[in-house]
Protein backbone atom coordinates (compact mmCIF):
# COMPACT_ATOMS: atom_id res chain seq x y z
CA UNK A 1 0.00 0.00 0.00
CA UNK A 2 1.18 3.26 -0.98
CA UNK A 3 0.63 6.52 1.60
CA UNK A 4 2.17 9.58 2.80
CA UNK A 5 3.56 9.82 6.51
CA UNK A 6 4.11 13.21 7.88
CA UNK A 7 7.46 12.82 10.05
CA UNK A 8 8.84 15.89 11.80
CA UNK A 9 7.17 18.25 9.56
CA UNK A 10 7.87 16.84 6.52
CA UNK A 11 5.83 14.01 4.21
CA UNK A 12 7.61 10.73 3.25
CA UNK A 13 6.15 8.88 0.58
CA UNK A 14 5.85 5.31 1.95
CA UNK A 15 4.84 1.74 -0.05
CA UNK A 16 4.92 -1.05 2.60
CA UNK A 17 2.55 -3.78 3.77
CA UNK A 18 0.00 -2.84 5.52
CA UNK A 19 0.81 -4.20 8.58
CA UNK A 20 3.73 -3.42 9.08
CA UNK A 21 3.79 -1.64 12.53
CA UNK A 22 5.12 2.65 12.78
CA UNK A 23 8.13 1.81 14.45
CA UNK A 24 9.27 -0.44 11.14
CA UNK A 25 8.09 2.41 8.70
CA UNK A 26 9.94 5.50 10.49
CA UNK A 27 13.08 3.12 10.67
CA UNK A 28 13.51 1.16 7.87
CA UNK A 29 11.46 3.16 5.11
CA UNK A 30 11.23 6.81 6.37
CA UNK A 31 15.11 6.07 7.44
CA UNK A 32 15.49 7.79 10.87
CA UNK A 33 16.92 4.94 13.20
CA UNK A 34 16.95 7.28 16.40
CA UNK A 35 13.75 5.79 17.34
CA UNK A 36 14.75 2.08 18.86
CA UNK A 37 13.44 -1.14 19.05
CA UNK A 38 13.78 -2.67 22.40
CA UNK A 39 11.49 -4.92 23.38
CA UNK A 40 8.74 -5.08 20.15
CA UNK A 41 6.17 -5.86 22.74
CA UNK A 42 4.51 -2.66 24.21
CA UNK A 43 6.97 -2.93 27.31
CA UNK A 44 9.77 -0.53 27.69
CA UNK A 45 9.13 2.66 25.60
CA UNK A 46 11.87 2.73 23.56
CA UNK A 47 9.91 3.68 20.59
CA UNK A 48 8.08 6.23 21.82
CA UNK A 49 6.86 8.87 19.40
CA UNK A 50 4.69 11.47 19.24
CA UNK A 51 1.44 11.54 17.26
CA UNK A 52 -0.19 15.04 17.28
CA UNK A 53 1.73 15.44 20.36
CA UNK A 54 0.63 12.30 22.13
CA UNK A 55 3.51 9.67 23.04
CA UNK A 56 2.40 6.02 21.47
CA UNK A 57 4.37 2.97 21.54
CA UNK A 58 5.68 2.74 17.78
CA UNK A 59 6.06 -0.96 17.56
CA UNK A 60 2.50 -1.42 18.60
CA UNK A 61 1.10 0.82 16.49
CA UNK A 62 -0.32 -0.05 12.80
CA UNK A 63 1.82 2.40 10.38
CA UNK A 64 -1.30 3.19 7.70
CA UNK A 65 -2.84 4.16 11.09
CA UNK A 66 -0.59 7.19 11.29
CA UNK A 67 -1.57 8.58 8.07
CA UNK A 68 -3.00 12.41 8.84
CA UNK A 69 -1.26 12.56 11.86
CA UNK A 70 1.78 14.86 12.84
CA UNK A 71 4.43 12.77 13.94
CA UNK A 72 7.45 13.12 15.81
CA UNK A 73 10.61 11.31 16.58
CA UNK A 74 13.51 12.14 18.46
CA UNK A 75 14.98 13.90 15.21
CA UNK A 76 12.39 16.54 15.21
CA UNK A 77 13.20 17.96 18.58
CA UNK A 78 16.50 19.78 18.02
CA UNK A 79 16.20 22.62 15.87
CA UNK A 80 18.95 23.98 13.36
CA UNK A 81 21.62 21.87 15.02
CA UNK A 82 20.90 22.87 18.60
CA UNK A 83 19.74 20.14 20.96
CA UNK A 84 16.73 20.83 22.77
CA UNK A 85 16.53 21.90 26.59
CA UNK A 86 15.43 17.64 27.39
CA UNK A 87 18.23 16.61 25.28
CA UNK A 88 20.90 18.83 26.57
CA UNK A 89 19.91 18.83 30.42
CA UNK A 90 20.16 14.42 29.79
CA UNK A 91 23.63 14.95 28.84
CA UNK A 92 24.70 17.04 31.09
CA UNK A 93 22.98 15.52 33.84
CA UNK A 94 24.62 12.14 33.37
CA UNK A 95 21.36 10.47 32.75
CA UNK A 96 23.04 8.68 29.71
CA UNK A 97 24.51 5.35 30.08
CA UNK A 98 23.99 2.86 27.12
CA UNK A 99 21.31 5.55 25.73
CA UNK A 100 19.24 3.11 24.22
CA UNK A 101 16.22 4.16 26.47
CA UNK A 102 16.85 7.96 25.68
CA UNK A 103 15.42 9.01 22.81
CA UNK A 104 11.79 7.50 24.30
CA UNK A 105 12.41 8.85 27.35
CA UNK A 106 13.02 12.52 26.08
CA UNK A 107 9.93 11.75 23.57
CA UNK A 108 7.99 10.86 27.01
CA UNK A 109 9.28 13.45 28.89
CA UNK A 110 8.50 16.44 26.37
CA UNK A 111 4.58 15.11 26.16
CA UNK A 112 5.16 15.55 29.79
CA UNK A 113 6.76 18.85 29.80
CA UNK A 114 4.03 20.14 26.83
CA UNK A 115 1.24 18.83 29.18
CA UNK A 116 2.66 19.92 32.33
CA UNK A 117 4.84 22.50 32.28
CA UNK A 118 5.78 22.30 36.31
CA UNK A 119 5.45 18.89 36.97
CA UNK A 120 6.36 17.66 40.17
CA UNK A 121 8.83 14.58 40.84
CA UNK A 122 5.52 12.23 41.30
CA UNK A 123 4.57 14.05 37.82
CA UNK A 124 8.02 13.14 36.28
CA UNK A 125 7.92 9.25 37.66
CA UNK A 126 4.16 9.09 36.25
CA UNK A 127 4.99 10.68 32.71
CA UNK A 128 7.81 8.32 32.42
CA UNK A 129 6.25 5.11 33.71
CA UNK A 130 6.28 3.56 30.00
CA UNK A 131 9.89 4.05 29.55
CA UNK A 132 12.03 1.55 31.12
CA UNK A 133 16.23 2.04 31.67
CA UNK A 134 18.56 -0.61 32.55
CA UNK A 135 21.29 1.86 33.49
CA UNK A 136 20.81 4.59 35.28
CA UNK A 137 18.75 4.08 37.98
CA UNK A 138 16.34 6.86 37.10
CA UNK A 139 17.44 9.51 39.11
CA UNK A 140 19.33 11.23 36.70
CA UNK A 141 16.72 11.16 34.16
CA UNK A 142 13.97 12.29 36.72
CA UNK A 143 16.38 15.65 37.17
CA UNK A 144 17.09 16.61 33.93
CA UNK A 145 13.52 16.67 33.29
CA UNK A 146 13.38 18.97 36.41
CA UNK A 147 16.08 20.88 34.93
CA UNK A 148 14.30 21.38 31.87
CA UNK A 149 11.04 22.09 33.45
CA UNK A 150 12.79 25.06 35.70
CA UNK A 151 14.14 26.31 32.43
CA UNK A 152 18.03 25.76 33.55
CA UNK A 153 20.01 26.89 31.35
CA UNK A 154 23.24 24.43 32.98
CA UNK B 1 -4.64 -7.47 4.33
CA UNK B 2 -6.95 -4.69 3.68
CA UNK B 3 -7.33 -1.56 5.51
CA UNK B 4 -9.78 1.33 5.30
CA UNK B 5 -10.25 4.50 7.27
CA UNK B 6 -13.87 5.39 8.44
CA UNK B 7 -15.28 8.41 8.32
CA UNK B 8 -18.47 8.33 9.75
CA UNK B 9 -20.40 5.43 11.62
CA UNK B 10 -22.09 4.39 9.00
CA UNK B 11 -19.02 3.92 6.51
CA UNK B 12 -17.60 1.73 9.85
CA UNK B 13 -21.11 -0.23 9.45
CA UNK B 14 -20.52 -0.89 5.46
CA UNK B 15 -17.16 -2.67 6.03
CA UNK B 16 -18.54 -4.36 9.15
CA UNK B 17 -21.06 -5.76 7.47
CA UNK B 18 -18.54 -6.47 4.22
CA UNK B 19 -16.43 -8.48 6.78
CA UNK B 20 -13.66 -5.87 8.46
CA UNK B 21 -12.95 -6.00 11.69
CA UNK B 22 -12.97 -2.28 13.55
CA UNK B 23 -9.57 -1.31 15.06
CA UNK B 24 -9.76 1.94 17.57
CA UNK B 25 -6.29 2.38 19.33
CA UNK B 26 -5.08 -1.22 18.60
CA UNK B 27 -3.52 -1.81 21.74
CA UNK B 28 -4.52 -5.15 21.94
CA UNK B 29 -5.10 -5.99 18.48
CA UNK B 30 -1.65 -4.93 17.68
CA UNK B 31 -0.18 -6.61 20.52
CA UNK B 32 -1.93 -9.72 20.03
CA UNK B 33 -0.74 -10.21 16.53
CA UNK B 34 3.12 -9.34 17.37
CA UNK B 35 3.10 -12.03 20.25
CA UNK B 36 1.58 -14.41 17.33
CA UNK B 37 -1.56 -14.70 19.86
CA UNK B 38 -3.65 -14.27 17.24
CA UNK B 39 -3.12 -12.51 13.76
CA UNK B 40 -4.47 -9.41 12.54
CA UNK B 41 -7.48 -10.33 10.41
CA UNK B 42 -7.98 -10.14 6.96
CA UNK B 43 -9.63 -6.78 6.78
CA UNK B 44 -9.42 -3.72 9.00
CA UNK B 45 -11.47 -0.63 9.35
CA UNK B 46 -9.97 2.10 11.66
CA UNK B 47 -12.78 4.08 13.85
CA UNK B 48 -10.48 6.43 15.76
CA UNK B 49 -10.99 9.63 13.63
CA UNK B 50 -14.92 9.22 13.43
CA UNK B 51 -15.54 12.22 15.34
CA UNK B 52 -19.25 11.31 16.40
CA UNK B 53 -17.23 8.41 18.02
CA UNK B 54 -14.67 10.37 20.09
CA UNK B 55 -17.39 12.68 21.83
CA UNK B 56 -18.27 12.74 25.54
CA UNK B 57 -22.06 14.50 25.90
CA UNK B 58 -24.00 14.82 29.37
CA UNK B 59 -27.22 16.24 30.13
CA UNK B 60 -29.51 15.54 32.82
CA UNK B 61 -30.25 11.79 31.72
CA UNK B 62 -26.75 10.63 32.50
CA UNK B 63 -23.81 11.07 29.65
CA UNK B 64 -22.69 9.21 26.51
CA UNK B 65 -19.34 8.34 25.75
CA UNK B 66 -18.41 7.64 22.63
CA UNK B 67 -16.49 4.19 22.00
CA UNK B 68 -13.48 5.84 20.75
CA UNK B 69 -13.02 7.67 23.71
CA UNK B 70 -9.74 7.35 25.29
CA UNK B 71 -8.69 6.34 28.78
CA UNK B 72 -6.72 10.06 28.76
CA UNK B 73 -9.76 11.46 27.77
CA UNK B 74 -11.53 9.72 30.67
CA UNK B 75 -9.07 10.04 33.52
CA UNK B 76 -9.32 13.91 33.30
CA UNK B 77 -12.96 14.77 32.43
CA UNK B 78 -14.19 16.54 34.89
CA UNK B 79 -17.78 15.21 34.55
CA UNK B 80 -16.68 11.40 34.70
CA UNK B 81 -14.04 12.60 37.61
CA UNK B 82 -16.78 14.43 39.64
CA UNK B 83 -19.94 11.91 38.83
CA UNK B 84 -18.42 8.37 37.85
CA UNK B 85 -14.62 8.58 39.72
CA UNK B 86 -15.06 4.84 39.79
CA UNK B 87 -14.29 5.02 35.74
CA UNK B 88 -11.53 7.77 36.04
CA UNK B 89 -10.30 5.78 38.81
CA UNK B 90 -9.67 3.19 36.57
CA UNK B 91 -9.16 4.80 33.68
CA UNK B 92 -5.95 6.44 35.09
CA UNK B 93 -4.36 3.05 36.16
CA UNK B 94 -4.23 1.81 32.11
CA UNK B 95 -1.01 0.87 31.13
CA UNK B 96 1.43 4.02 30.59
CA UNK B 97 0.39 7.34 29.32
CA UNK B 98 0.73 6.30 26.05
CA UNK B 99 -1.53 3.12 26.65
CA UNK B 100 -3.86 5.53 28.06
CA UNK B 101 -3.89 7.82 25.05
CA UNK B 102 -4.36 5.02 22.21
CA UNK B 103 -5.94 2.76 24.36
CA UNK B 104 -10.07 3.57 23.98
CA UNK B 105 -13.31 2.68 26.44
CA UNK B 106 -15.12 0.61 23.08
CA UNK B 107 -11.59 -1.53 23.09
CA UNK B 108 -11.21 -1.91 26.77
CA UNK B 109 -15.24 -3.62 26.87
CA UNK B 110 -15.06 -5.12 23.02
CA UNK B 111 -11.76 -7.12 24.31
CA UNK B 112 -14.19 -8.80 26.76
CA UNK B 113 -10.76 -9.58 29.29
CA UNK B 114 -11.44 -10.64 32.48
CA UNK B 115 -8.93 -8.24 33.81
CA UNK B 116 -9.95 -4.99 31.71
CA UNK B 117 -9.90 -2.37 34.55
CA UNK B 118 -13.10 -0.16 33.00
CA UNK B 119 -15.62 -3.25 32.89
CA UNK B 120 -16.28 -3.25 37.03
CA UNK B 121 -16.58 0.53 37.38
CA UNK B 122 -19.09 0.61 34.26
CA UNK B 123 -20.85 -2.16 36.05
CA UNK B 124 -21.54 -0.68 39.23
CA UNK B 125 -22.05 2.83 37.29
CA UNK B 126 -25.09 0.73 35.71
CA UNK B 127 -23.53 1.50 32.47
CA UNK B 128 -25.08 0.49 29.12
CA UNK B 129 -23.78 -0.76 25.83
CA UNK B 130 -25.10 0.89 22.59
CA UNK B 131 -24.22 -1.74 19.46
CA UNK B 132 -25.36 -0.65 15.67
CA UNK B 133 -25.06 -3.09 12.71
CA UNK B 134 -26.61 -1.88 9.32
CA UNK B 135 -29.92 -3.66 10.55
CA UNK B 136 -30.14 -2.36 13.68
CA UNK B 137 -29.62 -0.47 17.05
CA UNK B 138 -29.65 -1.96 20.30
CA UNK B 139 -28.55 -1.25 23.81
CA UNK B 140 -27.61 -3.63 26.43
CA UNK B 141 -26.88 -3.54 30.09
CA UNK B 142 -23.23 -3.97 30.24
CA UNK B 143 -23.23 -6.61 32.94
CA UNK B 144 -24.75 -8.97 30.51
CA UNK B 145 -21.78 -8.15 27.96
CA UNK B 146 -19.51 -10.60 28.39
CA UNK B 147 -19.91 -14.48 28.54
CA UNK B 148 -16.31 -15.70 29.00
CA UNK B 149 -12.52 -14.62 28.67
CA UNK B 150 -12.51 -12.23 25.11
CA UNK B 151 -16.32 -13.13 24.46
CA UNK B 152 -19.18 -11.03 24.41
CA UNK B 153 -23.04 -10.88 23.47
CA UNK B 154 -21.80 -8.53 20.13
CA UNK B 155 -22.37 -9.75 16.93
CA UNK B 156 -19.05 -10.26 14.51
CA UNK B 157 -20.73 -7.01 12.68
CA UNK B 158 -22.08 -4.77 15.53
CA UNK B 159 -19.69 -1.91 16.41
CA UNK B 160 -19.95 -0.61 19.60
CA UNK B 161 -20.67 2.96 19.27
CA UNK B 162 -20.94 4.25 23.12
CA UNK B 163 -21.12 3.82 26.67
CA UNK B 164 -24.61 5.02 28.47
CA UNK B 165 -24.29 6.15 32.39
CA UNK B 166 -27.59 7.53 33.86
CA UNK B 167 -27.40 10.47 35.99
CA UNK B 168 -26.50 9.52 39.33
CA UNK B 169 -28.39 9.87 42.94
CA UNK B 170 -27.62 12.63 44.97
CA UNK B 171 -25.23 11.49 47.54
CA UNK B 172 -24.20 9.24 45.48
CA UNK B 173 -19.86 8.00 45.36
CA UNK B 174 -18.11 5.19 43.85
CA UNK B 175 -14.28 4.20 43.88
CA UNK B 176 -12.29 1.48 41.60
CA UNK B 177 -8.90 -0.11 43.32
CA UNK B 178 -6.87 -2.91 41.79
CA UNK B 179 -4.10 -4.65 43.08
CA UNK B 180 -0.79 -4.25 41.08
CA UNK B 181 2.70 -5.17 41.74
CA UNK B 182 4.56 -2.93 39.61
CA UNK B 183 2.73 1.48 39.67
CA UNK B 184 1.95 1.19 35.25
CA UNK B 185 1.97 -1.41 32.55
CA UNK B 186 1.01 -3.70 34.72
CA UNK B 187 -2.76 -5.90 34.51
CA UNK B 188 -5.03 -5.84 37.40
CA UNK B 189 -3.83 -9.60 39.87
CA UNK B 190 -7.45 -8.64 40.95
CA UNK B 191 -10.05 -5.47 41.25
CA UNK B 192 -13.22 -4.02 42.29
CA UNK B 193 -15.15 -1.15 42.00
CA UNK B 194 -18.38 0.00 44.61
CA UNK B 195 -20.68 2.69 44.25
CA UNK B 196 -22.84 3.88 47.28
CA UNK B 197 -25.69 5.86 47.35
CA UNK B 198 -26.49 7.73 50.93
CA UNK B 199 -30.20 8.18 52.36
CA UNK B 200 -31.00 11.99 51.71
CA UNK B 201 -30.68 12.40 55.50
CA UNK B 202 -27.97 11.23 57.85
CA UNK B 203 -25.37 8.73 56.58
CA UNK B 204 -27.18 5.24 56.25
CA UNK B 205 -26.93 3.24 52.96
CA UNK B 206 -29.68 3.74 50.60
CA UNK B 207 -28.37 1.41 47.76
CA UNK B 208 -24.63 -0.19 47.24
CA UNK B 209 -22.70 -2.63 44.55
CA UNK B 210 -19.97 -3.81 44.07
CA UNK B 211 -18.27 -6.08 41.09
CA UNK B 212 -14.54 -7.64 40.79
CA UNK B 213 -12.04 -7.68 38.40
CA UNK B 214 -9.96 -10.76 37.45
CA UNK B 215 -11.43 -13.47 39.56
CA UNK B 216 -14.22 -15.41 37.28
CA UNK B 217 -14.21 -15.67 33.13
CA UNK B 218 -15.76 -12.15 33.55
CA UNK B 219 -15.91 -9.30 35.48
CA UNK B 220 -18.78 -10.64 37.98
CA UNK B 221 -21.45 -8.50 40.40
CA UNK B 222 -21.43 -9.44 44.17
CA UNK B 223 -24.97 -9.71 45.87
CA UNK B 224 -24.71 -7.42 48.75
CA UNK B 225 -27.06 -8.81 51.46
CA UNK B 226 -30.53 -6.86 51.94
CA UNK B 227 -30.11 -6.37 55.29
CA UNK B 228 -27.18 -3.94 54.58
CA UNK B 229 -29.48 -1.19 53.21
CA UNK B 230 -30.94 1.35 56.22
CA UNK B 231 -27.38 0.64 57.88
CA UNK B 232 -24.87 2.96 58.73
CA UNK B 233 -21.61 2.46 57.15
CA UNK B 234 -19.27 0.91 59.26
CA UNK B 235 -16.43 -1.67 59.72
CA UNK B 236 -19.05 -4.33 60.45
CA UNK B 237 -20.75 -3.50 57.47
CA UNK B 238 -17.28 -3.27 55.01
CA UNK B 239 -16.42 -6.98 56.60
CA UNK B 240 -19.48 -8.35 55.27
CA UNK B 241 -18.62 -6.49 51.89
CA UNK B 242 -15.32 -8.40 51.86
CA UNK B 243 -16.77 -11.29 52.66
CA UNK B 244 -19.13 -11.52 50.23
CA UNK B 245 -16.74 -10.33 47.78
CA UNK B 246 -14.50 -13.15 48.58
CA UNK B 247 -17.21 -15.77 47.83
CA UNK B 248 -18.26 -14.37 44.50
CA UNK B 249 -14.72 -14.59 43.64
CA UNK B 250 -13.89 -18.37 41.45
CA UNK B 251 -9.99 -17.01 40.59
CA UNK B 252 -7.22 -18.97 39.23
CA UNK B 253 -4.13 -19.77 40.10
CA UNK B 254 -1.48 -18.04 37.34
CA UNK B 255 1.73 -16.89 37.33
CA UNK B 256 0.45 -13.60 38.96
CA UNK B 257 -1.15 -15.08 41.91
CA UNK B 258 -2.45 -18.66 43.36
CA UNK B 259 -6.29 -18.63 43.50
CA UNK B 260 -6.33 -19.09 47.14
CA UNK B 261 -4.46 -15.31 47.20
CA UNK B 262 -7.03 -13.90 44.70
CA UNK B 263 -9.61 -15.13 46.26
CA UNK B 264 -8.85 -13.25 49.89
CA UNK B 265 -7.36 -10.03 48.50
CA UNK B 266 -10.23 -8.96 46.50
CA UNK B 267 -12.24 -8.99 49.46
CA UNK B 268 -9.40 -6.41 50.78
CA UNK B 269 -10.04 -4.49 47.42
CA UNK B 270 -14.02 -4.54 47.57
CA UNK B 271 -13.63 -3.22 51.42
CA UNK B 272 -11.13 -0.33 49.71
CA UNK B 273 -13.22 0.27 46.91
CA UNK B 274 -16.34 0.47 49.55
CA UNK B 275 -15.27 2.94 52.21
CA UNK B 276 -13.30 5.42 49.10
CA UNK B 277 -17.39 5.43 47.68
CA UNK B 278 -18.62 5.64 51.01
CA UNK B 279 -16.53 8.57 51.40
CA UNK B 280 -17.08 10.28 48.24
CA UNK B 281 -20.48 10.17 48.70
CA UNK B 282 -20.12 12.14 52.11
CA UNK B 283 -18.43 14.52 50.01
CA UNK B 284 -15.03 14.15 51.02
CA UNK B 285 -12.29 14.45 48.70
CA UNK B 286 -10.38 11.30 47.98
CA UNK B 287 -7.84 11.66 44.89
CA UNK B 288 -8.10 10.06 41.81
CA UNK B 289 -6.65 7.54 41.11
CA UNK B 290 -7.49 5.85 44.39
CA UNK B 291 -4.91 3.18 43.87
CA UNK B 292 -2.19 6.45 43.97
CA UNK B 293 -4.39 7.65 47.25
CA UNK B 294 -4.53 4.49 48.58
CA UNK B 295 -1.10 3.72 48.35
CA UNK B 296 -1.74 0.67 46.59
CA UNK B 297 1.37 -1.10 44.35
CA UNK B 298 5.26 -0.73 44.92
CA UNK B 299 5.96 3.13 45.61
C1 LIG C 1 1.33 -2.03 27.59
C2 LIG C 1 -0.14 -2.25 27.74
C3 LIG C 1 -0.72 -2.04 28.99
C4 LIG C 1 -2.10 -2.22 29.16
N1 LIG C 1 -2.62 -2.00 30.39
C5 LIG C 1 -3.95 -2.18 30.58
C6 LIG C 1 -4.53 -1.96 31.87
O1 LIG C 1 -3.84 -1.57 32.82
N2 LIG C 1 -5.86 -2.17 32.02
C7 LIG C 1 -6.65 -2.56 30.98
O2 LIG C 1 -7.85 -2.73 31.18
N3 LIG C 1 -6.12 -2.78 29.75
C8 LIG C 1 -4.80 -2.60 29.53
N4 LIG C 1 -4.27 -2.83 28.28
C9 LIG C 1 -5.13 -3.32 27.21
C10 LIG C 1 -5.64 -2.25 26.23
O3 LIG C 1 -4.79 -1.14 26.17
C11 LIG C 1 -7.03 -1.74 26.57
O4 LIG C 1 -7.92 -2.82 26.59
C12 LIG C 1 -7.55 -0.69 25.57
O5 LIG C 1 -8.65 -0.02 26.13
C13 LIG C 1 -7.95 -1.29 24.24
O6 LIG C 1 -8.43 -0.26 23.40
P1 LIG C 1 -7.96 -0.13 21.86
O7 LIG C 1 -8.75 0.99 21.30
O8 LIG C 1 -6.50 -0.01 21.76
O9 LIG C 1 -8.45 -1.54 21.30
P2 LIG C 1 -8.15 -2.26 19.91
O10 LIG C 1 -6.91 -3.05 20.02
O11 LIG C 1 -8.29 -1.29 18.78
O12 LIG C 1 -9.40 -3.24 19.89
C14 LIG C 1 -9.56 -4.28 20.82
C15 LIG C 1 -10.66 -5.23 20.35
O13 LIG C 1 -11.92 -4.59 20.39
C16 LIG C 1 -12.51 -4.48 19.10
N5 LIG C 1 -13.07 -3.13 19.05
C17 LIG C 1 -12.43 -1.96 19.32
N6 LIG C 1 -13.30 -0.94 19.30
C18 LIG C 1 -14.51 -1.47 18.99
C19 LIG C 1 -15.83 -0.92 18.83
N7 LIG C 1 -16.07 0.39 19.00
N8 LIG C 1 -16.84 -1.76 18.52
C20 LIG C 1 -16.61 -3.09 18.35
N9 LIG C 1 -15.41 -3.66 18.52
C21 LIG C 1 -14.37 -2.87 18.84
C22 LIG C 1 -11.38 -4.73 18.12
O14 LIG C 1 -11.86 -5.30 16.92
C23 LIG C 1 -10.51 -5.68 18.90
O15 LIG C 1 -11.02 -6.99 18.83
C24 LIG C 1 -2.90 -2.64 28.07
C25 LIG C 1 -2.31 -2.84 26.82
C26 LIG C 1 -0.96 -2.65 26.64
C27 LIG C 1 -0.37 -2.86 25.29
S1 LIG D 1 9.96 -1.49 21.43
FE1 LIG D 1 8.02 -0.58 21.67
S2 LIG D 1 7.68 -0.64 23.77
FE2 LIG D 1 9.55 -1.71 23.56
S1 LIG E 1 20.80 4.39 29.61
FE1 LIG E 1 20.87 2.29 29.17
S2 LIG E 1 18.79 1.70 29.19
FE2 LIG E 1 18.73 3.72 29.90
Amino acid sequence: MTYILTVNGTDYPVDADVTRNLLSVIREVVGLTGTKEGCDDCECGACMVLLDGRPVNSCSYLAVQAQGCAITTIEGLQSDGDLHPLQRHMLESGAVQCGFCTPGMIVSARALLDANPDPDDEDIRIGLSGNLCRCTGYARIIEAVRKTAAGDSG
Amino acid sequence: MRFTKAETVEEALHAMAAGARPIAGGSDLMVAARQGKSPLPESIVAIDRIPALSRMDADERGMRIGAAVSHAQLEVDPRIVADYTALADAAALVGSPATRHVGTIGGNIMNSSPAMDTGAPLVVLDGRVELRSLDRTRQIDISEMWTGPGQSVAAVDELCTAILLPERAPRSGSGYVRLEYRRAMEIAVVGAAASVTLAPDGDLLAAISVALTAVAPTIVSVEIPKEAIGRPVDDDLLDRIAVAASERAQPISDVRASARYRKHIVGVMARRAAASAFGRARGETIGVPLNRTAGIGAP
